[in-house]
């Protein structure tokens, strides 16, 4: 156990004022972690469903639960069923073979749900496009109301987009 | 090559590799004698070559002990088949099987014909890498009835997993055949990601094909980028800057370490050691910042093109590397000692989730995993292709097979690679970086492959005109180690199922295209 105290000292606390040193996402953070409380009242469930990605988009998720992100400190838990989760976050453009394990995760999720589509594959403007095995952008199969551009996203731009479909929702 | 039952040609490329145009027959005969003499199928892949006045073809990629060997099937137009080979390389099965769902080039005496890529995207029977068939034509989604492989008996239960699973991991299913919690047999079905990428790739030219090779697996972009570069290399008889060259080895052994990392933080977290998955995560972040910040990309997408690489390094950046490598170096030595000691954790990762050698060397487990089962093959050290035929990699192996195994491996190939980053920083020589790839000869075949971190990529390029791809088969190493996945988990109980999983970290999206 000693070895591993030692090591924890000698680290100390990583959680940023995160992500990176910048101002605004420190704002991202802050704010994220109150709408959560205000909106939810305890932690926001999300289930992730890659529906066809790279696994390129997926590395930046893993990313989330490291000491500098620390997304489960924010208030937002992973869920391993969508019946207990608030909101999808779908990687990926949606591969025709996951087209209807797609659909049934989202009518499993109760409502009201909310779905984060992630990079620039899950936007709808990714590399392999739609063809006879893709069908593109996942709003092409199942309603979507925040999508994160990029190739891909940063940790930092996730967070933003779940921040931006959390507003979003308390506001309609 | 003496003794070998058809003729072989050498083909210029950075590793030996010899191609030969051979009989059904002669097919046969020389997958047998490479089976005998010790060496490996690594892929099988079909292609169209009847707008070319020919009919269709099978193609083989096999390793023996002097290098690669590619070999090449033609059959007819009509009704093409050849005999399968699964009884001599039982690795070929899936192989044999998405040829088919791609091609409708059918292995003749096969015990399994089973779909395998297709599920309901489209008709049984339309063939996607056929050249009438348009890219872009959706078909309404068929039923996708599929005859898993069922196990009987008294107490015996099935348990379905998947395709979409609890955590953040790609999509395939996993049927569990149980007595009580122990598992009696796994089948998996994958081929959930499809997203028509050799078809795509008909459309790009050799140059736009970059990109896509680099997102065919996400976490090996490297090792695809620069399996890619090397096979256009290969069709244009060009070599690249040796500045270029070095520095491809750095982003390679960068992307090694990174992937090595994380595994490490979740073979932790996996055996409620949360401490360890912090900490390696924590690594891991800093050395993604580096590459943001000394490469412009946290997983180094885009920077391996064929003629060279997009990134250089300043002079500033060397002391930069090499200090955080030391770093970093100081770290995990630090946490490979406590995960040694920590009698909770090794008591779940020894035994658990054993592929013994011989059950290896027969099934063709490759990469980091079949190297913690005793299958020494590494690119990197038998078949080094510049710069590593100047850094004298030492090949990290094992016996054991277990969890423990592929964890000792990934710990010393940590350490390998820090070393190799170092020597690489200390002796890359100066020079330009890229310089434009002469255009390829119409009907011309280029292969590449690279050491990625979880196994050999490989990658055939066939040119057509205009520097125009005809067809490109990236191959990941996963297709040779999931069916052994599906022997490890044997006798093991089923909460286990994530923790041997995570110690293959096999990839979806390569093996599904
Ligand atoms: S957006 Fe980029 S990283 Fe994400 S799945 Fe698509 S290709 Fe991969």
């Amino acid at each position: 156990m000693y070895p591993i105290i030692k090591q924890m000292l000698r680290t100390g606390i990583k959680t940023e004022t995160p992500p990176e040193a910048d101002e605004s996402l420190r704002t991202v953070q802050q704010r994220l972690q109150e709408d959560i409380l205000r909106h939810f009242g305890r932690a926001l469930a999300i289930r992730h469903v890659d529906a066809g990605s790279c696994n390129g988009c997926d590395l930046e998720i893993h990313c989330l639960n490291n000491p500098y992100y620390n997304i489960e400190g924010l208030g937002i838990s992973f869920v391993a069923s969508p019946r207990h989760a608030d909101m999808l976050l779908v990687t990926g453009p949606a591969a025709k073979n996951m087209e209807i394990a797609l659909r049934r995760t989202y009518d499993a999720a109760p409502e009201p749900k909310l779905v984060v589509a992630l990079g620039d594959c899950g936007c709808g403007k990714g590399i392999y496009g739609e063809n006879y095995a893709s069908c593109g952008g996942i709003a092409n199969i199942i309603p979507v109301d925040v999508a994160v551009p990029g190739c891909p996203p940063t940790p930092a731009a996730i967070m933003q987009g779940i921040l931006t479909a959390i507003s979003k929702s308390k506001n309609n | 090559m003496n003794n070998f039952p058809v003729q072989l040609n050498e083909l210029k490329t950075a590793i030996p590799t010899w191609h030969s145009t051979v009989d059904s027959a002669g097919f046969r005969a020389a997958c047998a004698t490479i089976r005998e003499h010790g060496g490996r199928l690594i892929a099988l892949w079909g292609s169209d070559e009847r707008a070319r006045g020919q009919g269709f073809a099978l193609h083989a990629a096999l390793m023996d002990a002097p290098g690669l060997i590619c070999l090449s099937l033609p059959l007819a137009a009509e009704n093409p088949a050849y005999p399968s080979i699964i009884d001599i390389f039982p690795a070929a099965t899936r192989m044999q099987r998405a040829v088919y769902d791609l091609l409708g080039i059918l292995a003749k005496d096969s015990p399994d014909t089973r779909k395998w890529l297709r599920h309901g995207a489209w008709p049984e029977d339309q063939f996607p890498l056929r050249k009438e068939f348009d890219l872009k034509q959706q078909y309404p989604l068929s039923g996708d009835a599929y005859p898993f492989v069922t196990v009987t008996g008294n107490g015996v239960h099935e348990i379905p997993v998947g395709p979409v699973h609890a955590g953040t991991i790609e999509p395939g299913h996993f049927r569990f055949s149980v007595i009580g919690e122990r598992v009696l047999r796994l089948e998996e079905r994958l081929g959930y990601k499809h997203k028509g990428v050799e078809k795509l790739a008909e459309t790009m030219t050799i140059e736009q094909g970059a990109k896509l090779a680099g997102r065919i697996s996400g976490d090996s972009t490297v090792a695809y980028a620069w399996a890619y570069a090397m096979a256009a290399e290969s069709l244009a008889s060009f070599t690249p800057e040796p500045r270029a060259v070095w520095l491809r080895a750095l982003l390679l052994e960068r992307e090694r370490i990174a992937n090595h990392l994380g595994d490490l933080g979740y073979l932790g977290n996996d055996v409620a050691l949360a401490f360890g998955f912090a900490q390696f995560w924590r690594l891991k972040e800093d050395w993604l910042r580096c590459n943001q910040a000394v490469f412009g990309h946290r997983y180094l997408m885009d920077s391996i093109v064929p003629g060279g690489v997009t990134v250089d390094l300043k002079a500033s950046d060397h002391g930069h590397l090499i200090k955080q490598g030391d770093l970093l170096e100081r770290e995990v030595r630090t946490l490979r000692d406590i995960y040694e000691e920590h009698a909770g954790a090794q008591d779940r990762f020894v035994t658990t989730g054993r592929v013994k050698p011989d059950l290896a060397a027969n099934l063709g487990l490759t990469g980091l995993a079949g190297r913690a089962s005793a299958q020494s093959w590494d690119l990197r050290a038998q078949y080094p292709s510049a710069p590593y035929d100047q850094l004298d990699v030492r090949m990290a192996t094992h016996r054991n097979g277990d969890v423990a195994a592929r964890l000792i491996v990934r710990f010393e190939e940590v350490f390998e690679s820090l070393r190799l980053c170092r020597l690489i920083l200390d002796r890359m020589p100066g020079g330009t970086v890229f310089t434009p790839l002469p255009p390829a000869p119409d009907n011309a075949f280029g292969i590449g492959m690279v050491e990625g971190w979880r196994g050999e990529v490989l990658m055939a390029l066939h040119s057509g005109k205009d520097n125009r791809i005809e067809r490109l088969h990236p191959h990941d190493p996963s297709w040779l180690n999931w069916p052994l996945l599906e022997h490890a988990i044997i006798g093991n109980i089923v909460p286990d199922f994530p923790l041997i999983n995570k110690s293959f970290n096999l990839s979806y999206s390569g093996q599904d295209l």
